[in-house]
C-alpha cells in the first residue's frame, strides 16, 4: 500500500512515444519482409465471373497472389465478442472461400511483392469481372424486410428489453414525448491503420498485430486455421488507437498469415486508409424512435425505445441500445426492441460507447424535450427520476455517485441560473446555448479468468507480466502503479511487461473493462508475492517481524513493517538474502462475479456543453464541455482524465462531424477518406473540464475500479444537441447535426441577416 | 546547391536508383524507385519509423517532418526530390538522449494517448513556436489543426505548447 | 497518383526553378512566382497590406504543413476533391471522358451548384484562386512556342461537355507567375470560409469580397465564391446589382439572390443556395460595418 495508486503518474511509455522509438505493429524490422496489398470487391453483391492475375504476377517484384481460386479453406468460427475471451472473428464470413461477393471492399485478392510500391501497383493490375446483383446497403432499401432477431451482439444479448407494462404507463401519463432520430454510420478511424505482420517458422506462426486483444488474435487465427494456439504467438506492445475497430479479429489478419505461408516469407499488410472503411467494421446506420410518458410533475411512467439498424448478410449484429437507457431512471414501464435489416455491408462492430452512446443520446434528448415541455430544469427532471436500484432487477447499484456528478458538474459548468428560454443568449453573430445529459455505461462481467505473474528479485525490484497491450488507455502506466502498490515497492522498481501471448492470460480490454480486470489480476499477483514474504518473515525467528499478525504488516519502499510502528521491520532484500532466495514469484488470478450478481452495474456521469451557433449560417462550434464521472476508484487521475476527455470529444464528433454515407448504386461508402469523413481537428476541440468523483465499489474487483473508456462519450452528444436546441429553438433529429438541418430554422433569413438583429423568440 | 542539382542525372527510374538523402544531419545513401515517398523511404528503407503513416494522402499530419527546417508532410513528398535538402525527423529532434522541451512537455501534460500521431504533433509544435504562431490559444488551435489526434488529446497538446512557450519567455 | 487516378509515365521536378519570388509591383500590384509557397505568399508584406483577401484565403486553406509545400501554380492546377473522381473506380467524365458522372445522383453534398453541366458537378477546391479571381489576377505562362498572359477567369474552364479539360494550358506550357493588378478596392477586402470542421477542410462556401464606398454608395465591388462553383466563381451578377447602390443589408441580399438565381442544386447540396447567399451578405456586412466574427 505505497499510495502510488491514485497518483497522477506520467505515462511510462511517454519517452518511447515522444521520441518515435515506440515500435507499433508495422514497424518491426524483419529480414526478407514482403508487402501485401488487398484487392477489394468493387461491387456490393454478385459473383466474380473471372479473375485474371497474369499481368499482376508479371509485374516487377511480385512474390505471389492469392484469390478464391487458390486460397486454402479455413474453418467456420462463430462470432463471439472478444470480451468473452475466446476466438472472436469480426464476422462469421471469411473471404476468398468462393466467388460470391457480399459487400463492397470484401477482399477478393491479396497481392504480395518485395516492395510496398510494387504490391500497391500490382494490386491495380488484377483484372476482375463481376456479375453484379442488386444490393441493399441502407435501412431504407431493406425496411420492408426488417425482422426482429432473437439475439444481437454476437448472440450475447436479447433483442428485447421489457419491464412492467408500457401501455399502462402511457395511460397514466399526462404528457407524451415522441421523438424519432436518424444516425449515420460511423467509422472508428484510429490513426494507425490495422496492420498485421506474419512470420512462419516451420509450423510456428508469429504475428505482430495492431489489435485490442492479443489473446483474441491468437485464438481466432488458431481456430480459423485449425492450429493449436500453442503454435501461435502474438507480439503487440503499442497500438495506435483502436476505439473498437481492433476489438474483433478481422479477416485480413488471417489472410496475412496465409499469404506469408504461400510466399514462404514474412509478410506485412497495412490497410490503406480507404480500406479502413471496409475492413474492420463500423457503427451501423440506425434509427431510433423513443416515446416517453410522464406525469405533470416530471415522473416517467413509460419508455418505449425502438431501434432499427442494418447488419451484414451473415450476422445478427446490432450494438445494444437499451442497456443504460433502461436503467438510468425509475420508470415503471420500459420496452426496448431491436430490429434488423440484412444488407450488403460487412458485419458492424463495437464502436466507442457501443450501443449506449447512441441509445443514451436518444433518451437524453427526449428527456430534454420533456423538461422543456414541463418547464422543469433538466437536472431537476433527472433528479426526480433517478434511482438507487437498478430498475430492471431491483438490485442496488454496486456504487453510484450520480447525484454528486450532477452537483459537481453543474457547479463547474456554471449551470445555476441558466435561462431555460431557447435563443435567449446572443453574442454578435453567435447564438449561445447550453445543454446537459446523464451518462452511464455498463460494467460487463463476461470475461474469463484473468491472470498476471509477479516476480520479485532479492534486490527489491520486480517484473510483473500479463498478456495485454497498450493502445493509449494508459494500462502500462496504471498496471505499473498497481503492481508497485501491491508489492509495496517503488514505481521505478517495477517493470510491467506485456504484449506477448506467452504471458499469463488477459482478456481483450473492450467495453471499459480493461482497468478493472487487468488491475485485479495484477493486484492479486503482486499481493500474493507480498503475502508470501510477509508469511515467511512472521514465521522467521530472525526477523524483527517474527510472531506478528500477517494482517498487521504493511510494506512500503520494499520494507515490511508493523502497521503503526515503522521502526519494527525489515526489507524484502534482507529477508530474502537471509533465506538465500534469489527471487519470489506468484501468479495472481481474478474471476469476475457471476453474471447474476445481485447488484446494479453501471458507471455514472453527467455531461454539460456550451455551444455557439452562427445565427445566419448555422455553423456550430462547441465552446466548453464539462463532464463529471464516478468511475469507482481512480487508479491514475492523469490518464483517466485524458481518456474521459477524449471520450467527450468523441461525443462532440458524434454530434457534429462523423457520418459515413452510402452510395446505394453500387453499395460503396461515398466518403471513405480522412478528408471526407470528418473527425475533429485541434481547432474544433474546446477546453474540456473533467470532474472525478470517487465512489467505493466492493463488487468490481479487489480495487473497486469501474471504467473510463466509454462513459466520457456517452451523453456528450446529447448535451451538445440539447445545447443546439437551447441556442436555436430547433431540435435536429439526425446525427451528425449539420448546417443544412438548421438553416431554415435560424432567427434570420437572407433578408434580415444583419449582425445584431433581434432574436425572434418563437 | 544549383551545381549539385545540375550534376544529377536528368532522368531516373522507374527502377531503383541510388539516392542520398540528408536525414537529421547525416547523409543516408539508399536505393529507391523514384515513386517512393519520403515517408516510405524513412520507414521502410531507413528504419526511421518515428514518422508515422496515418492516411498516406495528406489528410492527417502523422508524417510531419521538417524539410529545410519547415514542417511538411512526408507522405506527399517524393523522396528523390529531397536530395540536396535537409530532412529532420522526430529521431533528430533531441540531442544526445536529452528530451527536447516539447517532448518533455508532451509527457508532463499528457498530450497523447496511443502516441501514434505524437511524433507528427511534436514536429508541428516545435515548428509552430519557431514560426511565431503560438501567441494565444486561438493561434495554436488553428496552426496545429493539420495534425489529427484521434484520441483527441487536443486540449493537453495546447497545454504542452503553452508550457514550452511560456518557459521560453513567451513570444 | 497515390490513388491511381493519374498514371504519369514521366514526372518532372520543377521545384528548383527560380520562380518562387513574391514581388511588389511599383504601381501597387503583385507578381507572385508560380513556385512561391502558399505560406510565404500569405505572409509577404505586400500581400498582407495590399491584398488582405489573398493572404486570408491562403491561410484558410489546407494546413500549415501543406501550405509550406504547395506552390501557387500547383494550387491553381490542383484536381477536384470529388470522391468519385478520386476513387479510380466510379464513372467520371473528368478521369475517364465519356464514362458518365457518378456524382450527379450520388453523394453530392459538397458539390457545385454554379457552373455545373450534366457531365460534371465537381467543386473547384481552391481558396486562393477565389481571391485571385476577385482581384482580376492574370496567369503568366511559358510554352514551347511563346509566353501567354491569361486572365484568371479564363484560366479556369467550365466543365461543359469536356470536364477533363480544366484549364487552357497546352502540353509543355508552364505557369511562371501570377500577377495581381493594383486596385484601391483591395485594401478593404476579406475572405470568409464556412465549413463543417473549424479547420483543415474544404469550404462548404467561401466568399472573397472587396468594396469601395463613395458617399455611402458602392463605387466598386469584387465578389467571388468558393465551394459552390465548378470553377472559382466570380459573382458578376451580384457585383452588377451592387454598383451604385447604398451599402446595406437590403442591397446585399438582393445581389446575393440574383447571383444564386442561376444555381442548379442537387437534393443533397440544395442548402448551399441559401448558405451562399447568407455568406455573401455576411461578408459584405462585415466589410461595410467593420463587423468581424
Amino acid at each position: 500500500m505505497s499510495g502510488v495508486i491514485g497518483q497522477a503518474v506520467s505515462r511510462i511509455d511517454g519517452p518511447a512515444k515522444v521520441t518515435g522509438s515506440a515500435h507499433y505493429s508495422g514497424e518491426i524490422a524483419l529480414p526478407g519482409l514482403a508487402y501485401a496489398e488487398i484487392v477489394g470487391a468493387r461491387v456490393a453483391s454478385g459473383r466474380i465471373t473471372s479473375i485474371d492475375t497474369a499481368q499482376a504476377e508479371d509485374a516487377e517484384g511480385v512474390a505471389g497472389i492469392l484469390t478464391h481460386l487458390n486460397m486454402p479453406k479455413v474453418n467456420n468460427v462463430p462470432l463471439l465478442p472478444s470480451l468473452i475471451g475466446g476466438p472472436a472473428p469480426g464476422e462469421t464470413f471469411f473471404p476468398m472461400q468462393d466467388d460470391v461477393v457480399h459487400y463492397a471492399g470484401q477482399p477478393v485478392a491479396i497481392v504480395v511483392a518485395d516492395g510496398l510500391e510494387q504490391a500497391q501497383h500490382a494490386a491495380t493490375l488484377v483484372q476482375i469481372s463481376y456479375a453484379e446483383t442488386p444490393s441493399i446497403t441502407t435501412i431504407d432499401q431493406g425496411r420492408a424486410d426488417a425482422y426482429e432477431p432473437e439475439k444481437i451482439f454476437g448472440g450475447l444479448m436479447p433483442a428485447q428489453t421489457r419491464r412492467g407494462n408500457v401501455e399502462d404507463g402511457f395511460a397514466a401519463a399526462d404528457l407524451l414525448i415522441d421523438a424519432p432520430f436518424r444516425f449515420a454510420a460511423n467509422h472508428h478511424n484510429p490513426i494507425e491503420a490495422l496492420t498485421t505482420t506474419a512470420v512462419w517458422d516451420g509450423d510456428q506462426l508469429t504475428l505482430y498485430d495492431s489489435c485490442q486483444g492479443i489473446k483474441a488474435v491468437q485464438l481466432t487465427v488458431a481456430a480459423l486455421l485449425g492450429l493449436s494456439p500453442s503454435k501461435i504467438r502474438v507480439l503487440t506492445r503499442y497500438v495506435g488507437g483502436a476505439f473498437g475497430a481492433k476489438a474483433m479479429v478481422w479477416p485480413h489478419v488471417t489472410l496475412t498469415a496465409l499469404a506469408a505461408q504461400y510466399v514462404r516469407r514474412p509478410v506485412r499488410l497495412a490497410l490503406p486508409r480507404g480500406q479502413m472503411f471496409t475492413s474492420c467494421g463500423h457503427r451501423e446506420e440506425q434509427e431510433q424512435h423513443i416515446e416517453l410518458g410522464a406525469t405533470s410533475d416530471g415522473k416517467l411512467t413509460a419508455i418505449r425505445h425502438h431501434k432499427i439498424s442494418i447488419t451484414s448478410p451473415f450476422d445478427d449484429w446490432a450494438e445494444p441500445a437499451f442497456g443504460v437507457a433502461s436503467q438510468l431512471y425509475a420508470c415503471p414501464g420500459f420496452e426496448g426492441v431491436h430490429r434488423l435489416v440484412r444488407g450488403n455491408t460487412m458485419t458492424p462492430t463495437f464502436t466507442r460507447g457501443p450501443g449506449e452512446a447512441v441509445g443514451v443520446f436518444t433518451l437524453e434528448c427526449a428527456m430534454d424535450e420533456l423538461a422543456s415541455e414541463l418547464g422543469i430544469d433538466p437536472i431537476e427532471l433527472r433528479l426526480r427520476n433517478i434511482t438507487d436500484v437498478d430498475p430492471n432487477t431491483g438490485h442496488p447499484w454496486s456504487s453510484y455517485g450520480l447525484r454528486e456528478c450532477f452537483e459537481r458538474g453543474a457547479r463547474r459548468f456554471g449551470w445555476a441560473g441558466r435561462n431555460p428560454q431557447p435563443r435567449s443568449e446572443r453574442h454578435g453573430n453567435w447564438l449561445i446555448g447550453t445543454g446537459m445529459a446523464t451518462a452511464g455505461y455498463p460494467i460487463a462481467f463476461f470475461m474469463h479468468t484473468q491472470r498476471a505473474r509477479a516476480h520479485l528479485y532479492a534486490d527489491g525490484t520486480a517484473i510483473v507480466q500479463t498478456a495485454t497491450q497498450e493502445f493509449g488507455t494508459g494500462t502500462s502506466t496504471v498496471m505499473t502503479q498497481v503492481a508497485a502498490d501491491g508489492l509495496g515497492i517503488g514505481l521505478r522498481d517495477v517493470r510491467f511487461e506485456f504484449g506477448d501471448t506467452d504471458l499469463p492470460n488477459a482478456g481483450s480490454p473492450v467495453g471499459s473493462n480493461g482497468a478493472m480486470m487487468v488491475s485485479a489480476a495484477v493486484h492479486n499477483a503482486a499481493t500474493a508475492v507480498r503475502d508470501q514474504l510477509i508469511t515467511l518473515a512472521v514465521s522467521d525467528s530472525q526477523s524483527p517481524l517474527h510472531g506478528a499478525d500477517p494482517a498487521g504488516v504493511v510494506v512500503a519502499g520494499g520494507r515490511m513493517t508493523l502497521a503503526g510502528d515503522a521502526n519494527t521491520g525489515e526489507t524484502y532484500s534482507s529477508l530474502m538474502q537471509r533465506h538465500i532466495m534469489s527471487d519470489a514469484e506468484a501468479i495472481g488470478s481474478w474471476d469476475p462475479p457471476p453474471l447474476d450478481t445481485p447488484h446494479g452495474l453501471l458507471t455514472f456521469g453527467a455531461q454539460f456543453a456550451r455551444v455557439a451557433v452562427d445565427a445566419d449560417l448555422g455553423i456550430i462550434r462547441v465552446r466548453h464541455m464539462v463532464g463529471a464521472f464516478a468511475p469507482g476508484r481512480v487508479l491514475n487521475p492523469k490518464t483517466a482524465r485524458s481518456q474521459l476527455m477524449g471520450g467527450m470529444l468523441w461525443g462532440m464528433s458524434q454530434a457534429l462531424l462523423e457520418g459515413t454515407h452510402m452510395d446505394t448504386r453500387h453499395g460503396r461508402w461515398a466518403n471513405a477518406s480522412l478528408g471526407d469523413y470528418l473527425v475533429p481537428v485541434n481547432a474544433d476541440a474546446p477546453d474540456v473540464d473533467v470532474e472525478l468523483i470517487e465512489v467505493e465499489d466492493h463488487v468490481t474487483g479487489p480495487l473497486g475500479v469501474k471504467g473510463v473508456g466509454e462513459i466520457g462519450q456517452v451523453g456528450a452528444a446529447a448535451a451538445i444537441a440539447n445545447a443546439v436546441y437551447h441556442a436555436t429553438g430547433y431540435r435536429v433529429r439526425e446525427l451528425p447535426i449539420a448546417v443544412e438541418h438548421l438553416l431554415a430554422h435560424l432567427p434570420s433569413g437572407p433578408a434580415s441577416a444583419a449582425a445584431g438583429a433581434q432574436p425572434d423568440l418563437t | 546547391m544549383d551545381g549539385e542539382i545540375a550534376a544529377l542525372p536528368a532522368e531516373r527510374g522507374p527502377s531503383a536508383q541510388a539516392v542520398t538523402l540528408t536525414i537529421n544531419g547525416e547523409p543516408r545513401p539508399l536505393r529507391i524507385e523514384p515513386r517512393v515517398s519520403l515517408l516510405d523511404a524513412l520507414r521502410e528503407h531507413l528504419g526511421l519509423t518515428g514518422s508515422k503513416k496515418g492516411c498516406d494522402q495528406g489528410t492527417c499530419g502523422a508524417c510531419t517532418v521538417w524539410v529545410d527546417g519547415r514542417r511538411a508532410l512526408a507522405c506527399l513528398t517524393l523522396a528523390v526530390t529531397c536530395e540536396g535538402h535537409e530532412v529532420t525527423t522526430i529521431e533528430g529532434l533531441s540531442a544526445g538522449g536529452e528530451l527536447h522541451p516539447m517532448q518533455a512537455a508532451f509527457i508532463d501534460k499528457d498530450a497523447f494517448q496511443c502516441g501514434y500521431c505524437t511524433p507528427g504533433q511534436i514536429m508541428s509544435a516545435v515548428a509552430l513556436l519557431d514560426e511565431g504562431h503560438a501567441a494565444d490559444d486561438g493561434q495554436i488551435r488553428e496552426w496545429m489543426s493539420g495534425n489529427i489526434c484521434r484520441c483527441a488529446a487536443y486540449p493537453n497538446i495546447r497545454a504542452a505548447i503553452r508550457a514550452v512557450r511560456d518557459a521560453a519567455g513567451g513570444e | 497518383m497515390r490513388q491511381n487516378v493519374l498514371r504519369p509515365g514521366l514526372l518532372v521536378d520543377i521545384n528548383d526553378l527560380p520562380l518562387n519570388r513574391v514581388e511588389d509591383l511599383p504601381e501597387g500590384g503583385l507578381r507572385i512566382g508560380a513556385l512561391a509557397r502558399m505560406s510565404d505568399v500569405a505572409q509577404a508584406a505586400g500581400v498582407v497590406q495590399r491584398f488582405p483577401v489573398i493572404s486570408q484565403a491562403l491561410l484558410l486553406g489546407a494546413s500549415a504543413q501543406l501550405r509550406n509545400m504547395a506552390s501557387m501554380g500547383g494550387n491553381l492546377c490542383q484536381r477536384v476533391r470529388c470522391s468519385y473522381f478520386r476513387d479510380a473506380t466510379s464513372p467520371c467524365n473528368k478521369r475517364d471522358p465519356g464514362s458518365g458522372c457518378a456524382a450527379l445522383d450520388g453523394f453530392n453534398r459538397g458539390h457545385a451548384i454554379l457552373g455545373t453541366s450534366d457531365k460534371c458537378i465537381a467543386t473547384h477546391p481552391s481558396d486562393v484562386a477565389v481571391a485571385l479571381v476577385a482581384m482580376d489576377a492574370v496567369v503568366h505562362t511559358r510554352g514551347p512556342a511563346d509566353d501567354r498572359a491569361i486572365p484568371i477567369e479564363e484560366f479556369f474552364l467550365l466543365p461543359g461537355d469536356t470536364p477533363e479539360r480544366e484549364h487552357p494550358l497546352e502540353h509543355g506550357e508552364l505557369i511562371v507567375a501570377i500577377e495581381v493588378p493594383a486596385t484601391p478596392t483591395a485594401r478593404l477586402s476579406i475572405y470568409l470560409k464556412f465549413r463543417d470542421r473549424e479547420s483543415y477542410e474544404f469550404a462548404l462556401v467561401s466568399v472573397a469580397a472587396a468594396v469601395r464606398i463613395q458617399d455611402g454608395a458602392i463605387a466598386d465591388v469584387r465578389l467571388a465564391l468558393g465551394g459552390v462553383g465548378t470553377k472559382p466563381w466570380r459573382a458578376r451578377r451580384a457585383e452588377a446589382s451592387l454598383v451604385g447602390k447604398l451599402a446595406g443589408e437590403a442591397s446585399f441580399a438582393e445581389a446575393a439572390g440574383q447571383e444564386l438565381a442561376a444555381a442548379k442544386p442537387r437534393p443533397l447540396n440544395a442548402f448551399k443556395v441559401e448558405l451562399a447567399q447568407r455568406a455573401i451578405i455576411r461578408a459584405l456586412m462585415t466589410l461595410t460595418n467593420g463587423d468581424t466574427r
